[in-house]
């Protein structure tokens, strides 16, 4: 990365910019911007209290660690698609190709080769990585639309063959495969899903902890300067191309964890066509959209929401519960997501558009 | 294989007439519709509950779905979609899935998920055989109605007065308006006829193409391939891509049932790879 030479350089200088004898040539705009990229990273009090809630889920509400297990994985799902769409600024209606590369990468891994979870983990990262890498040219041309198909008729061709080819992924019946190996080998994957949650929790941290360096980085801000205007940050040198590349693989590998982890979940090797199906790229965006998109913990906040709305709502009206999710969607989008969260400013006239 | 290429072009013909308000949409407003299966939706059932219900002719039930579905466009053009024009691409997506949503629930709720059918008139049932062909006549009546359709609408694009205004419309809005257009009634007219053309092409396709509450979403695929791979500008491009789509895909399911939509797929994301601006458009910059 060209750009890291910058950070690198400027730790071991002591206070350059005021040194008349060095000149103001290239000094103070490279300081300036590492002071700036720190003041960005620096860890929040807010970041610290989230990682202790999470931690504190684990002790204090163990009867519902199905449906947390769930959200973790959801969470690091919409994160990677965070990286994707917020930072990246590429709409992509098809991200969940890479979860189910994972999923069906890690079940077919533990059941043909070896059923230790970590390794498949590993493994599920690598494969979905690549598919994320090979599939980063599709991405690169043309309008938001022809991208949304493009995303879209990835995920369509992974379905159709997933579907297809029965006699490798069990078509519609799914995958059910062995059983998993003790994580560590001494944890073993027990009936009520703690040790599931446990490990989640843990490998969402991690998750967390990587995207957050890799956005946080001047990779990261150079991510959202061809975001913002794609033109502009060609002309001032960046390669735009190479870097699409590199956060869609990075996102597709990140995805293809949360896969591996929803088919390692209940212990044994699983994956099913669901986890290409259309819904699952409409529902994560959906996350991604409630919790906010751009901060990186707009996943998280948004799985948590989404499955909490989605259980009391099933819980209420169990066919239809689709349509209250419609309806939340367009009054999102008409009244827009910084005013629904700020009821204070709802009487305060149409001033705020 | 002749029978192939017909049933084909049916089939393309009335994915056509279902997509063309979609491209209208798209290139006019630059707004991305997935509801816009929702209003083919409401045209097949609309014709489904009159038949049943009411018993009206079917040739009556066409006209009936195409007003039904404008009138829905038009009301949610002015109420819902009107604000989201100056949006981002995303917003417009999720706003219209939420759509979709909505319109899938509320129509399993009221009218329960099983697959409608509808009992075609007897003229239409049948088919001629022919040497080397066989021509199923309803087959045959969506190919001539679509075929009327497409000329009207040729006609209408580049011969009237409203069609010179939309296309300066689409070409460059703010311009237009300068000029005097009232770009917003123009907007508002277009969107109707376009939903208009989809319920019209939902009623007509409920034969062919299966009418259940999941419908959008099952053919929302379809007509984003039609306006991606035809782009936007033109109406012949539609057209086209329709028409590759349709015998493409009768004829992949007929060759290689194994394969199923695979073909349909792979072709058009190498065709959108190779000109992402559509296979027919001329280059824009926008």
């Amino acid at each position: 990365m060209s750009d890291s030479r910058v950070a690198d350089r400027a730790p071991g200088r002591p206070k350059p910019a005021r040194d008349p004898l060095k000149g103001s040539t290239d000094v103070p705009v490279g300081q300036g911007a590492v002071i700036s990229l720190r003041s960005q990273a620096r860890w929040r009090w807010w970041e610290f209290a989230l990682a202790v809630a999470a931690a504190a889920s684990w002790f204090l509400l163990p009867a519902h660690t199905p449906l947390l297990t769930e959200i973790a994985i959801l969470a690091l799902f919409a994160i990677s698609l965070d990286l994707v769409l917020g930072y990246a600024g590429i709409v992509s209606l098809g991200h969940t190709a890479f979860f189910g590369v994972g999923a069906y990468g890690a079940a077919l891994f533990a059941t043909h080769v070896m059923p230790d979870p970590l390794v498949g983990l590993v493994v599920a990262i690598a494969v979905s990585s690549v598919a994320g890498a090979l599939s980063s040219v599709l991405i690169m041309r043309g309008s938001d639309l022809t991208r949304l198909m493009v995303t879209l008729g990835l995920a369509l061709v992974l379905f159709e063959l997933a579907n297809k080819l029965d006699h490798i992924t069990g078509g519609a019946d799914g995958l059910q495969g062995a059983q998993m190996a003790p994580l560590l080998g001494s944890f073993e994957f027990d009936l009520q899903g703690r040790v599931a949650y446990a490990y989640c929790l843990v490998v969402l941290a991690v998750g967390v902890y990587f995207a957050r360096r890799v956005v946080k980085s001047p990779f990261g801000v150079s991510l959202q300067a061809l975001r913002d205007n794609r033109l502009r940050a060609a002309s001032i040198g960046l390669a735009v191309n190479a870097r699409l590349a590199a956060v869609y693989t990075v996102a597709a590998g990140l995805a293809g964890a949360a896969g591996a982890l929803s088919a390692q979940k209940t212990g044994f090797a699983f994956a099913s066509l669901d986890v290409l199906a259309f819904h699952q790229s409409a529902d994560v965006m959906l996350m991604l959209v409630i919790g906010g998109t751009g901060y990186l913990y707009g996943g998280i906040f948004g799985a948590i929401i989404f499955k909490l709305l989605q259980d009391l709502i099933s819980a209420w009206t169990p066919q239809y519960w689709t349509f209250w999710i419609g309806l939340f969607l367009i009054v999102l989008m008409l009244v827009g997501r910084e005013r629904l969260i700020r009821p204070w400013t709802w009487w305060r006239g149409g001033s705020t558009r | 294989m002749l029978t192939l290429l017909f049933d084909g072009i049916a089939y393309g013909m009335l994915l056509f007439v279902l997509a063309v308000g979609l491209a209208v949409t798209l290139g006019l407003m630059n707004f991305i519709n997935l509801a816009h299966g929702a209003f083919a939706m409401a045209g097949g059932y609309v014709t489904v509950l009159l038949m049943e219900r009411l018993g009206v002719p079917f040739l009556w039930c066409l006209p009936a779905a195409f007003l039904f579905a404008a009138a829905a466009g038009a009301l949610l053009e002015r109420t819902l979609y009107r604000p989201m024009y100056a949006r981002p691409h995303l917003d417009q997506v999720l706003f219209s899935i939420g759509l979709v949503f909505m319109a899938v629930a509320a129509v399993d709720y009221f009218l329960g998920a099983r697959q409608q059918i509808i009992q075609l008139p007897v003229w239409l049932q049948g088919r001629f055989d022919l040497p080397y062909v066989d021509v199923g006549k309803y087959r045959l009546f969506i190919i001539v109605v679509c075929a009327v359709l497409t000329l009207a609408l040729q006609w209408i694009l580049t011969r009237t007065r409203f069609g010179s205004r939309l296309r300066a419309s689409v070409d460059d809005p703010r311009v237009a308006s300068g000029l005097g257009l009232n770009v917003n009634r123009i907007f508002l007219v277009t969107f109707a006829v376009g939903s208009g053309l989809a319920g019209l092409g939902g009623a007509l396709g409920a034969e062919v193409l299966g009418l259940d509450p999941t419908f959008p979403l099952k053919f929302m695929i379809y007509f984003l391939i039609v306006v991606s791979v035809g782009g936007t500008t033109t109406i012949t491009g539609p057209l086209l891509a329709a028409l590759l789509l349709g015998i493409a895909d009768v004829a992949g399911k007929y060759y290689v049932p194994k394969l199923g939509a695979f073909i349909v797929y792979s072709l058009m994301i190498l065709i959108l790879v190779w000109r992402p601006q559509g296979l027919f458009a001329r280059a824009v910059s926008r």
